[in-house]
């Protein structure tokens, strides 16, 4: 609970996001230097609390979405009398098991717009949360096996290159050049005919982004609860005036739901049904072996992504599991599907063995689009519907909901996922962008 | 992976089904207005509990049937036909 204060701040800048607050011990290669020789212990990147009675805002889920709403409540608006209560550890959620695919490259404007300002703001993640996030804009590919990818393909390309984003259709010979272990043959039961290549799509460390943003709302004074599990909200008419947990009741007037797969037991606790089916994702990952792999690889038609981290293990993902479930257990049918279908794409690595795997809790709408903003509970937002690709919409969704609750007025960039879209029958319809290559 | 038992083909994998989601009672289609039925079509209780669901059988016997199923264990301890179904059986005199 005690850790060392170091009086170092951070340079003052005045870009969004970045804040004048001060860091105890900023992470610098002065400060590795120093706990290498004298091998000390780092100090914990962010404070345990007792619980208040009350609170200006409590935010469920410490997750990406629960911690980048906190960081930017106190960074843009200066609010910072906040708990972020999470029934588990921070990053327990979606945000510890994702394959932190980041990308842009989607089918609707709207879409379009919203994870761009996201990418934006994880170039400038680093040096704003004093912590290496290690986005890696390698580039994307997203493979086509048959007419019909190829032909939303090109729409999607069309469509972001209208709102300025670096995206293009590409021929096999290209996807040879850019993946030169990539079997781009006719000889295969589902041949590469072309691709979407996005050249500004990466990979960041997924831990590093949950870890930064929970330093970084700690050190601006929100507070983060661990073990703290809410069992209840309470609410006087339509208006919310508290939440219990297992470490007791809070009162507070706004309560944000940030948790993604567990979405509709904390909306029940106020009444409120969304369309959401929570439904487990898995992943897998390697041994590692030298760098051979330079972007992100998608291929829709075979239900699978493979990319390379850093220390050169290959990380792998599929589509949902095909039933509804609360259940993270991994199955021998997704590693199993998963090797044939990336050994068509990639025969040589074959010897490779998996290391591990894993699931996670997808929270997953109609339209392949969050539902984020008010409720017809006062009192009671909402950043859920996260499905297969929230990580990447952390940041912008951080700022977005911050805003939303500073201000008690919803942003344009993400207006269109409200709630009563579904009601209006006004769907968004990313399902063509979503689906698989999250 | 979980087993399912189809009251037709017994226990078989779950690969060979296509879940169709949570049971529930279709509007009438007369009479529903417009946000009565995308209520319908979209609203989910997406409950951690018991709950009753259809899945259909693709890669096999190709029959829509009832199951009941805890979804945090994946455990099931019913499953039968769709009522619909039963009585289409009965007036057969099968
Ligand atoms: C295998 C896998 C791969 C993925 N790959 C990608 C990808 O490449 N790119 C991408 O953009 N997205 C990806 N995603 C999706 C992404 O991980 C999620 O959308 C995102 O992490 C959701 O973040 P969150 O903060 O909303 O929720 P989470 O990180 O899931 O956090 C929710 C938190 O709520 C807490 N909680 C639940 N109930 C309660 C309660 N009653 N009281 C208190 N706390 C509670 C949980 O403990 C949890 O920590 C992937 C997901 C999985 C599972
Ligand atoms: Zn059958």
């Amino acid at each position: 609970m005690d850790r060392q204060v170091n009086e170092t701040s951070v340079p003052s800048n005045t870009r969004p996001g970045k804040s004048t607050a001060k860091y105890p011990a900023k992470y610098s290669a002065f400060s590795l230097i120093k706990h290498g020789l004298a091998k000390s212990d780092w100090p914990r990147a962010w404070r345990e609390h007792d619980l208040k009675k009350s609170y200006d805002v409590v935010i469920i889920g410490a997750g990406i979405h629960g911690l980048a709403t906190a960081y930017y409540l106190a960074t843009n608006h200066g609010i910072t009398n906040i708990a972020i209560v999470d029934k588990g550890y921070v990053g327990g959620g979606g945000s510890g098991r994702n394959t932190s695919i980041v990308r842009s490259n989607y089918l609707t404007p709207e879409g379009v717009r919203f994870y761009n300002r996201s990418v934006h703001l994880y170039q400038d993640l680093s040096a704003d949360l004093n912590f290496n996030i290690m986005f890696g804009q390698m580039g994307h590919l997203t493979l086509a096996h048959n007419d019909s990818s190829l032909r939303t393909m090109r729409w999607r390309a069309e469509v972001n290159k209208l709102e300025g984003i670096d995206s293009e259709v590409i021929g096999p010979d290209d996807i040879k050049q850019i993946v030169p272990y990539m079997d781009t043959s006719t000889n295969t039961r589902y041949p590469i005919v072309g691709a979407l290549f996005h050249p500004p799509g990466g990979t960041v460390r997924h831990d590093a982004v949950n870890w930064g943003y929970a330093r970084g709302a700690d050190v601006r004074g929100c507070e983060i609860h661990q073990n703290t599990e809410v069992l209840g909200i309470t609410t006087i008419g339509d208006e919310v005036t508290g939440v219990t947990t297992n470490r007791g009741q809070i009162s507070t007037k706004i309560v944000v739901n940030c948790t993604a797969g567990w979405a509709s037991l904390i909306n029940a606790m106020v009444g409120l049904k969304m369309p959401i089916v929570t439904h487990p994702l898995q992943a897998a990952v390697t041994e590692p072996v030298k760098k051979f792999l330079n972007t992100v690889v998608v291929s829709g038609s075979l239900h699978v992504y493979v990319s390379q981290t850093d220390r050169g293990e290959l990380v792998f993902g599929a589509s949902t599991d095909p039933y509804a479930s609360y259940s993270m257990r991994g199955s021998l049918e997704f590693t199993e599907e998963l090797a044939g279908h990336v050994l068509e794409l990639i025969p040589s690595i074959a010897k490779m063995r998996v290391l591990r795997q894993w699931a996670g809790l997808c929270d997953m709408t109609p339209d392949f689009s969050p539902i984020m903003g008010f409720t017809p509970v006062k009192g009671y937002v909402v950043d859920v519907g996260w499905g297969t690709y929230g990580f990447k919409a952390g940041p912008v969704s951080g700022e977005a909901m911050a805003q939303l609750i500073a201000t008690q007025r919803v942003p344009d960039i993400i207006s269109t996922f409200d709630f009563a879209r579904f009601a209006e029958g006004r769907l968004v319809g990313e399902k063509g962008a979503a689906a698989v290559g999250h | 992976m979980i087993v399912v038992p189809c009251p037709w083909c017994g226990d078989r994998n779950s690969m060979e089904f296509r879940a169709a989601g949570e049971s529930k009672k279709r509007p009438d289609v007369n009479t529903a207005t417009p946000e009565q039925w995308r209520t319908y079509l979209y609203t989910k209780s997406n409950l951690a509990d018991w709950v009753t669901e259809t899945w259909y059988h693709r890669a096999g016997c190709r029959r829509y049937f009832a199951i009941e199923r805890h979804t945090v264990t994946n455990e099931i301890r019913t499953s039968r036909l769709p009522a619909a179904q039963i009585r289409l059986d009965e007036s057969k005199g099968s």
